[in-house]
């Protein structure tokens, strides 16, 4: 029997990589499919008005059921505009097949792949937004980052900010003539503003929210009861305690019940991927930590991986071990953070936070002895990192300090956390059934991370698509099946558990190591792309999949597109889906599950 | 000094004698006030994580009683901008500004609050929030660590000693509370204050396609 089988498997043809199966299928059944030309580009170009049929075979017959990116380049040299979407097969795992649409810039419609994948929703209303592109049958194609009203596509080559002053940094025009000038003194009125020339102000009463609440007043059902409760639409934030930041829903309730949710976002957009474009590839690191800034140095290794692609670099053993003990420390930090902010959510306001955010502390003392700074670390470099280890932390050696925290702090508040709260009977009265999504809505809602595996999705980039060294380690992935607030919990104090099994694993390497290179040649304040092209870098962040697309010119100094996959905007998508009918109470407690940061949200 | 050498003819029961202490108005008034300052539950970004950490027990901001962090504008006096003001949510905070009651105080936390920070050029970004609210102190850094916002409270506190009871504004009879106008989201963020400027370039502008038009023909 057993050497049939052996016969079987040598007989096969050398298992394909499912991308290049799908990609190949695709092409026999669509001949008008091509590849992306370009020099260092990959990816199926798809003529508009097959896109719909290209992405329904795609999902239903090559497995690539999970749309995870959705963006827009502005290629104003070809007068054209491009959309790109990477999708995955979440059961096998591997790399991504990449759709590419381009359409006129005068014209651009392209049609909506919502009716397929709901989860484009949010993204392709941020296309809309930014560049202008229309997803024809998109139900709700608003503006969503900026205002209604606002003028004009920001990300469009040729749109310019009140403050422009050059296409790319390092700007010439900062010190002219060896004099500093601030550009509010340029600025004619003092600010960051510029109107359309010969606008005149007039009708300023009018309420740019009017589209916001449209459509959320509801038809009350007939009640059998005489018991009349009144609808009524509210807004819970922009300065609300429990939206985690500037977040703002509309909720139209029924007495308590949730009927209808509107989130509302772009109160922090602070326009990472318009600087980005600006700045030099160097000079966007510290950006990426300010996405999301409870976990900085996995957003780092997010971006640097993209860059290292493109610049085909090779990073030394020890810089990779130093990255993966960081990247490990953030998640539990991160989860730390957000099961504290969960419990303040439930009721129990500060007391679980305070106690959660003391090895929190001794974290960034690690981190601040070995960067420099305790929150935006700017601790990675293309091809390595900015420094090695520092020689002690707290006054303790360095090895000892991390010993110390691996084997017996973060282990001591992980089990304190299981038996106040994983036990307590009210954080689990307030959790389990609440804010239920099934597998098949994760995956098309496209949501990541602790979200798409506490619905019964057993996905991580780490071992789907191994990056670093994870492909090394020894660790599960935890997955939980009633996609619930409560499983949404577990499976993050699980990931703890298992980031401390990957720490314990890498502090014997990084002992071994000692003294070895950190940076992969030397260290350069303006690097080039020598050949130009696109990258695509994917990391697991605590929150979810964090990608990054750049592409570049040849020997180009800056991103041509630098666009961020942000997971806590993305999961956002479902909002509505999850709380419809919930208590409003409870919508706080779904949200606070979520675990979203307003920094990666809005960017 | 004691009660009993200050005056004499105050009848003062001999047990609480030695608890009775005498001092100016301005000083017990003052320092009632900065000893209590109760700041909003307002974070705009990263900042707000280093004022959270702050309030927690490492740093404890409790010793200067200010832990009480009030979830709505009517019951705090002092508001800390923490972290970088979109022109989408500006007017939301001069609107929240003026919503607190007097005395009421503004701190600055970090670079983009100050004046822009790593994003001032960015098109959502406002370059500073003293340029639509009035700033009584500001505290550097990116982020600032919880120690650089405990000495901008303890300034804050300093500021607070220097007032004096028969000159502060909210209790003169001109000063109702200043109502700033609260700005318009437009083709751009719109300062109501400076409606004249955007009228007056609007009208230069038409001329000068007026005439460019005249001399075309």
């Amino acid at each position: 029997m057993a050497e049939t089988t052996i016969e079987v498997l040598e007989n096969e043809a050398p298992a394909m990589d499912p991308v290049e199966a799908a990609v190949s299928a695709l092409k026999e059944q669509f001949p008008e499919l091509t590849d992306d030309a370009r020099p260092n580009y990959s990816g199926l170009m798809v003529p508009a008005d097959k896109l719909l049929e290209v992405a329904q075979n795609l999902r239903d017959e090559q497995g690539f059921n999970y749309l995870s990116s959705v963006t827009g380049v502005d290629l104003i040299d070809d007068g054209k505009l491009e959309v790109v979407y990477h999708t995955y097969n979440l059961d096998k795992g591997g790399s991504s097949v990449v759709l590419k649409t381009q359409v006129e810039r005068d014209n651009p419609n392209v049609p909506s792949l919502v009716p397929l994948w709901p989860g484009a929703d949010f993204q392709e209303r941020e296309a809309y937004d930014l560049l202008g592109i229309n997803f024809e049958g998109h139900p709700d194609l608003r503006r969503i980052l900026m205002w209604d009203g606002f003028e004009g596509y920001p990300l469009r080559k040729d749109w310019k900010e009140a403050y422009y002053e050059e296409d790319h940094k390092p700007f010439g025009s900062r010190w002219p003539g060896g004099e500093v000038f601030r550009a509010e003194e340029r600025n004619l009125y003092g600010k960051n503003v510029a109107y359309p020339r010969g606008w005149m102000p007039q009708n300023l009463d009018a309420d740019t929210d009017d589209e916001i609440y449209a459509g959320m007043s509801v038809n009350r059902p007939k009640s059998k009861t005489d018991i009349r409760t009144d609808q009524v639409t509210v807004n819970i934030g922009p300065q609300h305690p429990s939206t985690h930041g500037v977040f703002r829903m509309v909720v139209t309730m029924d007495g308590e019940t949730v009927l209808k949710l509107k989130p509302v976002m772009g109160y922090l957009h602070r326009n990472h991927e318009k600087i980005g474009e600006r700045n030099t590839f160097l000079g966007n690191i510290p950006y990426t930590d300010r996405l999301d800034y409870i976990s900085s140095m996995s957003n780092n290794h997010g971006y640097v991986l993209a860059i290292e692609k493109l610049l085909g670099s090779q990073v030394p053993e020890r810089a990779e071990w130093i990255r993966i003990l960081m990247v490990e420390l953030t998640r539990i930090v991160n989860h730390l953070w957000s099961i504290g902010f969960l419990i303040n959510d439930l009721g129990a306001f500060q007391t679980a936070m305070l106690y959660l955010t003391i090895e929190r502390e001794l974290v960034l003392d690690f981190f601040e002895a070995a960067a420099g700074s305790r929150m935006m670390c700017n601790y990675m470099r293309f091809g390595g990192l900015a420094f090695d280890l520092p020689r002690e932390v707290r006054g303790q050696e360095t090895t000892a300090f991390l010993d110390e925290l691996v084997h017996t702090r973060l282990p001591k508040i992980l089990d304190e956390l299981d038996t106040f709260l994983t036990g307590n009977e009210i954080v689990r009265e307030r959790s389990v059934g609440i804010g239920k999504m099934t597998r098949e809505q994760a995956i098309s809602y496209s949501t990541c991370g602790p979200m798409l595996r506490a619905s019964g999705v057993q996905y991580d980039v780490r071992r789907a698509e191994p990056y670093s060294y994870y492909d090394q380690l020894d660790f599960d992935i935890p997955v939980r099946y009633n996609g619930d607030v409560w499983d949404r919990y577990m499976v993050r104090v699980m990931e703890m558990h298992e980031s401390l099994r990957i720490l314990r694993q890498v502090l014997p390497h990084l002992k071994a190591t000692k003294g070895g290179s950190i940076l992969d040649g030397k260290p350069q304040y303006n690097v080039r792309i020598p050949k130009g092209g696109e990258a695509y870098g994917r990391v697991e962040n605590p929150k979810g999949e964090l990608g990054y697309y750049v592409t570049a010119k040849p020997k180009g100094t800056n991103p041509e597109r630098y666009h961020i996959r942000a997971p806590s905007f993305i999961n956002l998508t479902p909002l509505e889906l999850m709380s419809v009918g919930h208590k409003v109470a409870d919508l706080v407690v779904v949200l606070g599950s979520i675990d979203i940061v307003l920094g990666e949200t809005d960017r | 000094m004691t009660a009993k050498e200050l005056a004499p003819d105050i009848a003062i029961p001999e047990e609480v004698a030695d608890n009775v202490f005498i001092t100016s108005l301005n000083t017990i008034y003052n320092w009632s006030r900065r000893n209590s300052i109760w700041p909003m539950v307002f974070g705009l970004a990263c900042c707000a994580i280093e004022m959270i950490c702050a309030a927690s027990s490492r740093y404890d901001l409790s010793r200067f009683g200010m832990e009480v962090f009030r979830a709505t504008p009517r019951q705090s006096d002092l508001m800390i901008v923490s972290g970088t003001v979109t022109k989408k949510m500006v007017p939301t905070i001069v609107r929240l500004y003026n919503q607190m009651p007097e005395p009421r105080y503004v701190l600055s936390m970090g670079a983009c609050a100050n004046g822009g920070g790593p994003f001032k050029e960015g098109y959502n970004v406002v370059d500073g929030i003293d340029k639509f609210i009035p700033v009584d102190v500001y505290v550097p850094g990116c982020p600032p660590t919880p120690q650089a916002l405990i000495h901008g409270l303890i300034s804050l506190q300093e500021k607070i000693d220097q007032q004096s009871i028969t000159n502060v504004p909210w209790y003169s009879k001109d000063d109702p509370g200043e109502f700033l106008p609260i700005p318009v989201l437009g083709p751009d963020l719109i300062d109501m204050r400076q409606l004249d400027i955007i009228r007056a370039e609007a009208k230069a502008a038409e001329k000068e396609d007026a005439a460019l038009a005249e001399s075309a023909e």
